[in-house]
């Protein structure tokens, strides 16, 4: 039927042949496998018997080409084609995924991104000959495929080698097969009956030993795992109740961590030497009530507890010089221990790396949940990602079931609204009601930190007895009832806005929550810094500012117990019996969480005044971690809204880092540059401002000779000088400029890639119809042929009866 | 190990008893003629493929091969509709309506379709996951 064409590559000579319709038997542009394949197929069609259908053209849009028709009823050849295309083949079959893994290991090895053309002759799309067309699939071409990926994968470092076949997805059994056989004979020292006697008994040695440090290695590492703590508790809850439940008990244990690092510096470089070296007390110690616990005054005042408890002389001082009045005692060693600088230069040392840490941590989390171009696709994303398969309960998966099929129904619904705009009168009126609940909670804000102050004010002109003690306990109280109350008053407004995104609502929650409380504490900390130090003038202020954080960390504790019991275990009995609803109450995962983020900023407010409120924090929040995790258990159930547990944790980390510990910095460096220390206790009692400790230290150097003199210059030039620090902020400011132009440059290629690949998709769509017409014509051809054979078969009789007449 | 010593009916996947795509799973990762029991290095590969270190690459991989129902090697559209009530559940009142279920397909293909040929195959899909950052830990298991 057709020549065999010698092949030529496919690139159009003249413009002018780009509209005929080609056809395999004239067509000098086809490509050579293609022309094979389509003879097979028509040979395998003609003696088949197969019948192509009729198709109708379907009518799209001008620009946009379609295929013919949904597969279903395409033809069953040309399905053939279609199942073996490469982008398909990938997905099922072993031989596809053997080849694929062969290029890239190519690829590694020569570093290219294209493979040579040069070895390519025959092809004018390489893409296409490195996968063989699996129109028959045999085995030996199987195993032609895998010995040239073992060829490969020899020539790979071992750690190269154990990397790509560790990404290969492909079964144990076979990823063990490839890795013997790639494995180079040098390697091979196991059970090798050596050459000479000794070498082997040396070789059989060195693996015994490698095996036993190995498998120590292992062991250790699983009694790591199983230290961690929790570990059980927390599979249990993920299990239950999905990761976003998890996320609030994971951001718990990671503030259990950056407490117990603080507690760990200060232990070790204030408290230690000042309990190794009492000071003298000052009059009897008070006897020890109950209360203590509560209001953190009474036997704890003059302990290490406080600010007021440390000296501020140079602790076991060689008897050089006696000081007034106190006793020359020499102790071991005789390590002078300056007080006053330990404690500012520790504080400050321990805020820095915590500073550190957190910002890391952010970025990580950050680094870890952004993606270039995730805020598209949420249809696509949120069917394919958002089944948890950690959930193991049939109870739990169906919640699940049920809130996927909620979120779909929201996506759905909010796809349609912005597909079908409101008119402006309906968005003024959204616009509207917006503006009145932000400014209602606003105003809720304000009338808290308003109270606030009033109420300190009042505590301030009232003077307290001596012996009520209980009093102090009032102002953590109101304060405590406000920050408890206000959220559920803006839920409440909240209910009255337009529901549009639900994603967005909960952040909209958070933020009013966070604001409340940052009013709250920004009252709070004008009446401390502010009035409190000119009030408690001759006494120890920061004794009694440690108490008060003391305290409101306490209050703070007791209201969560209360709120924890009556919110959800009440609620849920009164819900189950009363109500006879079967729901139990929900978790709220802002709340719980920013609670923990107010606790945190309390704390590290506190560290300068009060070095122990770090130790208080981690039993308070590991007698949480118990409270909560039962209360969870029994009583509640995870969430109806949906929540991206990964934007989880970057917003909590973004939150405790931002607000939280930038306000408690801004509050020590006031606290540090420009109030006055009090004058009867604590380090820095001689001093006008704390700050003036180190200044005083780096005077003392400059004074104690010129070995160490690069240390005043430093702090002349480096610390007081402001010039450093504008220029650290413009190396960062242009950093962060460099970052932002190379985040943009990479969404421009990423366009530009889409674009090509819907190109190709067009040629894959054109080509494949290509292939239908040709079909259709062939038969066409083939159908009027037999017919006219037939008619050709049937009269001959009449022809030669005339002729021969 | 190894052999046909003992083999693990997908009924007895306790921990699986739950997932919707429990038969799918099974299907994937079994070895057998009849596709219905996992032999040991079976359970391995699905432990390590669902453990915490399989890379991306591997897990999107197996995700793929789960979600294709009829085992073409694409997500067509059919694929996609099973996948969606696996996903809500199989029963009548918890199924999404006929037009919602279209529409949600019709954005779907929109969004990852990129080829435009109506369907989707291993590297649309690998696409569309690698722009989402919870897909690693949501597709893992806890032992």
């Amino acid at each position: 039927m057709a020549q065999p064409l010698a092949f030529i590559l496919d690139v159009p000579e003249t413009p002018g042949d780009q509209g005929r319709d080609p056809s395999p038997y004239d067509e000098s542009e086809v490509h050579d496998s293609f022309q094979q394949l389509i003879q097979e197929q028509s040979q395998c069609a003609a003696q088949e018997g197969l019948e192509l259908q009729q198709r109708e053209r379907e009518v799209t849009g001008s620009s946009q080409q379609t295929l013919w028709r949904p597969e279903g009823t395409q033809s069953t050849a040309t399905l053939r084609i279609l199942a073996s295309m490469p982008s398909r083949t990938i997905g099922r079959s072993r031989g596809a995924i053997i080849s694929q893994y062969y290029n890239r290991t190519v690829q590694l090895r020569r570093r290219s991104s294209r493979p040579l053309l040069g070895n390519f002759v025959h092809s004018a799309r390489p893409s296409l000959r490195l996968y063989d067309l699996e129109l028959d699939p045999t085995a030996r071409e199987e195993e032609e495929k895998q010995s040239l990926l073992v060829k490969e994968l020899q020539s790979l470092a071992v750690a190269q080698r154990d990397h790509m076949l560790r990404g290969m997805p492909l079964s144990l059994a076979e990823k063990r097969s490839l890795r013997e056989k790639s494995r180079t004979p040098r390697g091979k020292w196991r059970g090798q009956p050596g050459s000479g006697g000794v070498c082997s008994c040396c070789g059989r040695l060195r693996y015994a030993c490698v095996l036993a440090l190995h498998s120590l290695g292992l062991a250790l590492l699983s009694a790591l795992q199983a230290l961690m703590p929790w570990r059980y508790a927390l599979k249990r809850i993920g299990g239950q109740f999905g990761s976003s439940v998890l996320s609030y008990f994971l951001f718990l244990k990671t503030l259990l961590a950056f407490n117990a690092l603080l507690l760990l510096l200060l232990v070790a470089f204030i408290m230690g030497p000042q309990v190794a070296f009492p000071p003298a007390l000052p009059g009897p110690a008070p006897v020890c009530t109950g209360l203590e616990l509560l209001t953190g005054a009474g036997c704890f005042t003059h302990t290490v507890m406080y600010y007021g408890h440390y000296s501020n002389a140079t602790l076991n001082q060689p008897c050089g010089s006696p000081l007034d009045g106190s006793q020359c005692t020499p102790r071991v060693g005789g390590l002078p221990y300056n007080m006053p600088l330990a404690y500012l230069s520790t504080v400050g040392v321990s805020f820095f790396i915590t500073c550190i840490t957190l910002v890391y941590s952010m970025a990580h989390s950050f680094g870890e949940s952004y993606r270039v171009g995730s805020t598209s696709g949420i249809h696509a994303i949120t069917v394919f990602c958002s089944w948890d398969y950690k959930v193991t309960q049939k109870r739990a998966s169906r919640l699940q079931q049920d809130n996927i099929r909620t979120r779909l129904k929201e996506l759905l619904a909010e796809w349609q609204l912005r597909h079908s705009p409101r008119s402006v009168c309906g968005r003024l009126r959204q616009a509207a009601v917006l503006g009145l609940v932000w400014l209602l909670c606003l105003g809720t804000a304000l009338a808290c930190a308003v109270a606030v102050h009033v109420f300190s004010e009042f505590m301030i002109q009232s003077p307290e007895a001596v012996g009520q003690e209980a009093v102090l306990l009032v102002l953590p109280l109101v304060v405590g009832l406000l920050n408890l109350g206000a959220p559920y008053l803006c839920r409440v407004l909240a209910a009255l806005e337009p529901h549009d995104s639900p994603v967005l609502e909960v952040y909209v929650a958070i933020c009013r929550n966070l604001i409340l409380k940052l009013a709250i504490l920004g009252t709070l900390c004008y009446h401390w810094l502010g009035r409190r130090v000119g009030v408690l003038q001759g006494q120890c202020w920061e004794d009694f500012v440690g108490q008060e954080l003391y305290r409101f960390l306490v209050m703070d504790f007791v209201l969560m117990l209360l709120d924890t019991l009556f919110g959800e275990l009440v609620w849920r009995i009164i819900s189950e019996k009363k109500l006879k609803r079967r729901r139990k109450p929900e978790f709220d995962i802002a709340r719980n969480v920013l609670e923990l983020i107010y606790g945190q900023t309390l704390t590290w407010l506190g560290v300068l005044f009060s070095p122990l409120l770090p130790a208080v924090q981690i039993i308070k929040l590991l007698l949480v971690f118990y409270v909560k995790k039962t209360s969870l258990l029994a009583n509640c159930q995870a969430p109806r809204r949906p929540w991206l547990a990964s934007h989880m944790s970057t917003v909590f980390l973004t939150l405790l880092c931002f607000p939280a510990f930038l306000g408690a910095a801004v509050f020590l460096c006031y606290a540090v540059w420009q109030v006055k220390p009090s004058s009867t206790c604590g380090p820095f009692r001689t001093l006008d401002t704390m700050y003036e400790a180190g200044r005083v230290w780096v005077r003392h150097l400059e004074a104690a000779g010129p070995r160490v003199s690069w240390l005043p210059w430093v702090h002349r030039y480096l610390v007081e000088n402001t010039f450093f620090v504008f220029l650290v902020s413009a190396l960062l400011l242009a950093v962060i400029y460099l970052n932002i132009q190379v985040v943009r440059g990479q969404r421009k290629v990423i366009c530009l890639l889409k674009e090509q690949i819907s190109n190709e998709g067009e040629d894959k769509i054109f080509l494949i119809n290509k292939l239908h017409s040709i079909y259709e014509r062939k038969e066409r051809e083939e159908r009027s042929r037999v017919g006219t054979t037939e008619e050709a078969a049937a009269p001959p009789a009449l022809l030669t009866d005339e002729q021969d007449a | 190990m190894g052999g046909s010593g003992s083999r693990l009916s997908k009924e007895l996947l306790a921990e699986y008893q739950a997932n919707p795509f429990k038969e799918r799973i099974c299907r994937v990762f079994s070895t057998s003629p009849a596709k219905d029991s996992l032999s040991f290095e079976d359970f391995l590969d699905l432990l390590s493929v669902f453990s915490d270190t399989a890379t991306p690459d591997i897990k999107s991989h197996y995700a793929f091969r789960i979600f294709d129902f009829d085992d073409d090697g694409t997500l067509n559209r059919e694929d996609l509709s099973r996948l969606v009530n696996c996903l809500t559940g199989e029963g009548e009142d918890t199924r999404l309506s006929a037009s919602e279920m279209k529409q949600l397909i019709d954005n779907i293909l929109e969004e990852s379709d990129i080829d435009r040929d109506g369907t989707i195959n291993l590297s649309e899909f690998q696409h569309v996951i690698s722009r989402s950052p919870d897909f690693a830990s949501s597709f893992k298991i806890v032992l």
